[in-house]
């Protein structure tokens, strides 16, 4: 009976978004209090029945309740708790019931936080929400229901096992946060549909946005870090970033996001850049969804894409054609009427803050090319063909480089009538401890590399140091520092901390595959890893082999590593696990390969210098994203205030 | 500056940058396409030695060798109409069997196909979609099955 409970909360579900899209948009057209009063109690209940929901598919995965379709295929009784609830959203199915159900959860917030809004606009844009929602739910329940149950003489006697690539704590939690991730952007999406529906979009507005369309970004950020970290020490062969497409599917909504979070700093500021910053909207959102479609419709060739179901393509093609169609239809219609006023110099922030856009749509251009190439010219009816990752290693870091250029002098610029000549002090004092700092790095650590990396590190040096000299000064004078100023700081270090890990990857990682017997050991620089023995090892539901690798540095036993090859007994699958010992400047990496017989083994060793800062600087962009997203200015009272002082023509409701 | 000079420049770097990233983005992207080829197009028409390309279809069964205590394997690569030899060091992916879809990605050398990466990355039912569908185009003969 229990999983029938789901089903049912989740067709209620539908209905209320039904309500939530039809008072919400209809209410606020019509500026009916009764209407719009009926859309946060809509709001409320969707969030408690898709809650319900999702806790029946977790109950069902507990109990091991294997009549429904969705846990036979995805758990077993061997597996442990802690992944069976992870099961939830380790496939198809489940993940767009989390998705649903995170839709629901940042609707909630919305519904929560924007009591002080006009409410014809937070009427509007939970509307809009709903109209997401429906669509999603109607999606689930039509085409990919986690709560179909099997035909009783189906009924197996125990679950067919999650995939085990998936049975790893970080992969529990990378997911949730993609999607709040992904989810978040249907926030600023849906402000920029309702500033459209309103025909006026006010820098009230950007600052009611700024923080939710922050938000998203942090949680992307750090779901992207966790996938990439994943990838590095699961998928067992020590790459962080392949340039698949379920990756780029993630990281074009953050390009674009990114770029979205700077443009609203502009229409907050200055007034300026509304049309753009609304075009970017929708396209974050737009990419997010695209990003469903390519992972969830299986037309793509991928580790991620478990799911090959073409009805399932269309209908998510049939809506994002209807969100992102409808959207920019309305965009092409109300954006006119939206002229930004204000002029600025082309030293200004404002003109250095559209650069930094440019650059990143443009690499996003440059991955969304990629990534559906392939599918374009399948569709034209050409030989098939895929594009590698050179396409994009060797495009993307000019684009890196212009952008970290970018932002290390336009982070000196002053609103509106700033020049390039005023902050030429700390320009040229930034520029040279820049290149000092990654000189010095260059040469002691590690020698010369690519020029791009060289270059790279250069530049994230002198990021890091111009994006000091604002806070400092502030501080030295005795100013107020707020959270906004500190976030931005700390973001931009962990920018560029995140390219200076990327040049020195890219550039110093000494990788060897080769074939070892016990006793045997393969020198890498100063390092020497020594093959000492294999034993069998045995896990709930797996069992294998299991290296031990004495890792020596100039001859000193610097750490011990254990490889492992497992096979799963469900899925008969061999997985890999890596041993892998970080200290503070590399990671000492090794993968036992297969037996070669003449009891030699391959394997794979690795050094790669800075690569957890790769990850760690996500984590310090997230950081300072969430500081900044909290800034006093955001919280509620003064944004009354603020909304009573510089919108006086707001309709009174 | 007038307003209207400087603009004109604006356009004129634009276009110069937009240029220059076009002809940047079209080298790129000639040097890292990759087209698919199964066995009997192979067959029909190899492509030149120095094209690197992906070579799909299965591995057949009882036809991977390797050279005890190294890194070289040998397997052939069929749809079941022609067979290719494929030669390839290094480690080979967890999911490579035999009897069982694979892309690889290598040149031609003679008849030989050298791969300087293999891909397998499928369970035990699936099929990499260009196999699958080199397969349905040449269907197999019936008494063999196609290890789905």
């Amino acid at each position: 009976m229990v999983p029938e409970f789901g089903q049912f909360a989740l067709v209620l579900a539908l209905l209320l978004a039904a309500a939530q899209a039809v008072f919400g948009l209809v209410g606020a057209q019509r500026l009916d209090p009764r209407w719009m009063g009926v859309v946060r109690p809509a709001v409320a209940g969707h969030f408690v029945l898709v809650s319900a929901a999702i806790g029946v598919l977790i109950y069902a995965f507990v109990n091991f309740d294997f009549s429904v379709a969705y846990v036979a295929s995805n758990s077993n009784s061997a597996l442990p708790t802690f992944y069976r609830v992870a099961a939830v959203w380790g496939a198809h199915e489940g993940s767009l019931l989390l998705w649903a159900w995170m839709l629901s959860l940042w609707t909630l917030a919305v519904a929560a936080f924007s009591r002080n809004l006009p409410p014809h606009f937070a009427s509007r844009v939970m509307g809009v929400l709903g109209v997401v929602s429906f669509g999603f739910l109607l999606f689930t329940l039509y085409t990919s229901n986690p709560f179909d149950r099997l035909p009783v003489e189906q009924i197996p006697a125990d679950g067919r096992d999650l995939n085990p690539v998936l049975q790893d704590p970080a992969l529990a939690i990378h997911p949730p946060l993609l999607y709040m991730g992904y989810v978040g952007f249907a926030v600023a999406y849906s402000f920029a549909c309702a500033a459209m529906l309103e025909g006026k979009l006010d820098q009230v507005w950007a600052r009611w946005t700024r923080p939710w369309t922050t938000l998203a970004w942090c949680f992307l950020s750090v779901g992207i870090a966790l996938g990439s970290w994943w990838a590095y020490y699961e998928l067992g062969w020590g790459g962080y970033w392949f340039w698949d497409p379920v990756e780029n599917a993630s990281f074009m909504p953050w390009l674009v996001g990114t770029a979205l979070i700077h443009s609203l700093a502009v229409t907050e500021k200055r007034g300026l850049f509304k049309s753009w910053t609304l075009l970017l909207a929708i396209l974050a959102f737009s990419l997010s969804l695209l990003g469903t479609f390519l992972v969830r419709s299986g037309v793509l060739v991928s580790v991620h894409s478990f799911a090959a179901d073409p009805s399932r393509g269309m209908f998510i093609l049939g809506f994002l054609v209807l969100m992102i169609g409808g959207a920019l239809i309305l965009y092409a219609w109300r954006a006119p009427l939206l002229k930004s006023q204000a002029g600025f110099e082309g030293g200004a922030r404002e003109a250095f803050l559209l650069y930094n856009n440019i650059a990143l749509v443009l690499g996003a251009l440059v991955v969304l090319i990629g990534t559906l190439a392939p599918l374009v010219n399948e569709a034209l009816g050409k030989k098939s063909i895929s594009v590698g990752p050179g396409w994009f290693s060797r495009l993307f870091p000019y684009i890196a480089l212009a952008l970290l250029t970018l932002v290390a002098i336009g982070i000196h610029a002053a609103w509106k009538r700033g020049r390039l000549g005023d902050s030429r002090g700390r320009l040229f004092a930034g520029l040279g401890a820049g290149v000092i700092a990654g000189l010095l790095i260059v040469s002691i650590g590690f020698g010369p590399g690519k020029w791009q990396s060289a270059l790279g590190i250069v530049l994230g040096c002198w990021v890091i140091v111009s994006s000091l000299f604002d806070p400092v000064d502030r501080w030295r004078r005795k100013l107020t520092l707020p959270r906004a100023v500190i976030g931005m700081t700390i973001a931009h270090i962990g920018l560029g901390v995140n390219v200076i890990a990327i040049s020195t990857v890219e550039s110093y990682t000494i990788e060897r595959d080769v074939a070892v017997g016990v006793g045997e050991s393969v020198t890498m620089g100063r390092y020497a890893y020594r093959f000492d023995k294999l034993e069998p090892v045995e896990g709930p539901n797996y069992d294998g082999v299991r290296a031990e690798i004495t890792v020596l540095r100039d001859g000193q036993p610097v750490t011990v590593l254990h490889p492992e090859k497992r096979n799963y007994w469900v899925q008969r699958s061999t997985m890999t696990e890596a041993g892998i010992h970080s200290k503070w400047n590399m990671d000492l990496f090794v993968a036992l390969g297969e037996n070669l017989g003449g009891g030699r083994w391959s394997l794979r060793a690795q050094l790669r210098p800075l690569i957890d800062y790769v990850w760690l600087a996500a984590g310090l962009m997230a950081l300072g994203g969430g500081l900044a997203a909290s800034d006093r200015r955001y919280r509620s009272r003064q944004a009354v205030e603020s909304t009573a002082t510089s919108t006086p023509t707001a309709p009174a409701t | 500056m007038m307003p209207r000079h400087k603009r004109l420049f604006m356009v004129l770097g634009i276009l110069a940058g937009v240029g220059l990233a076009a002809s940047l983005a079209l080298t790129a992207f000639k040097d890292n396409v990759m087209l698919f080829y199964s066995p009997t197009e192979l067959a029909a028409k190899a492509p030149q030695a120095a094209e690197r390309f992906r070579l799909g279809g299965m591995v057949e069964k009882g036809s991977l060798k390797k050279t005890e205590g190294t890194l070289d394997v040998q397997f052939y690569v069929t749809d079941y109409k022609h067979t290719v030899e494929v030669k390839y060091s290094g480690i080979l992916p967890d999911l490579f069997r035999e009897g069982q879809g694979v892309v690889a990605h290598g040149r031609m050398q003679g008849n030989v196909f050298v791969a300087d990466e293999i891909l397998a990355k499928h369970d035990e039912k699936y099929m990499p979609p260009e196999v699958a569908k080199s397969l349905k185009d040449n269907p197999p003969p019936p008494n063999i099955s196609a290890g789905t």
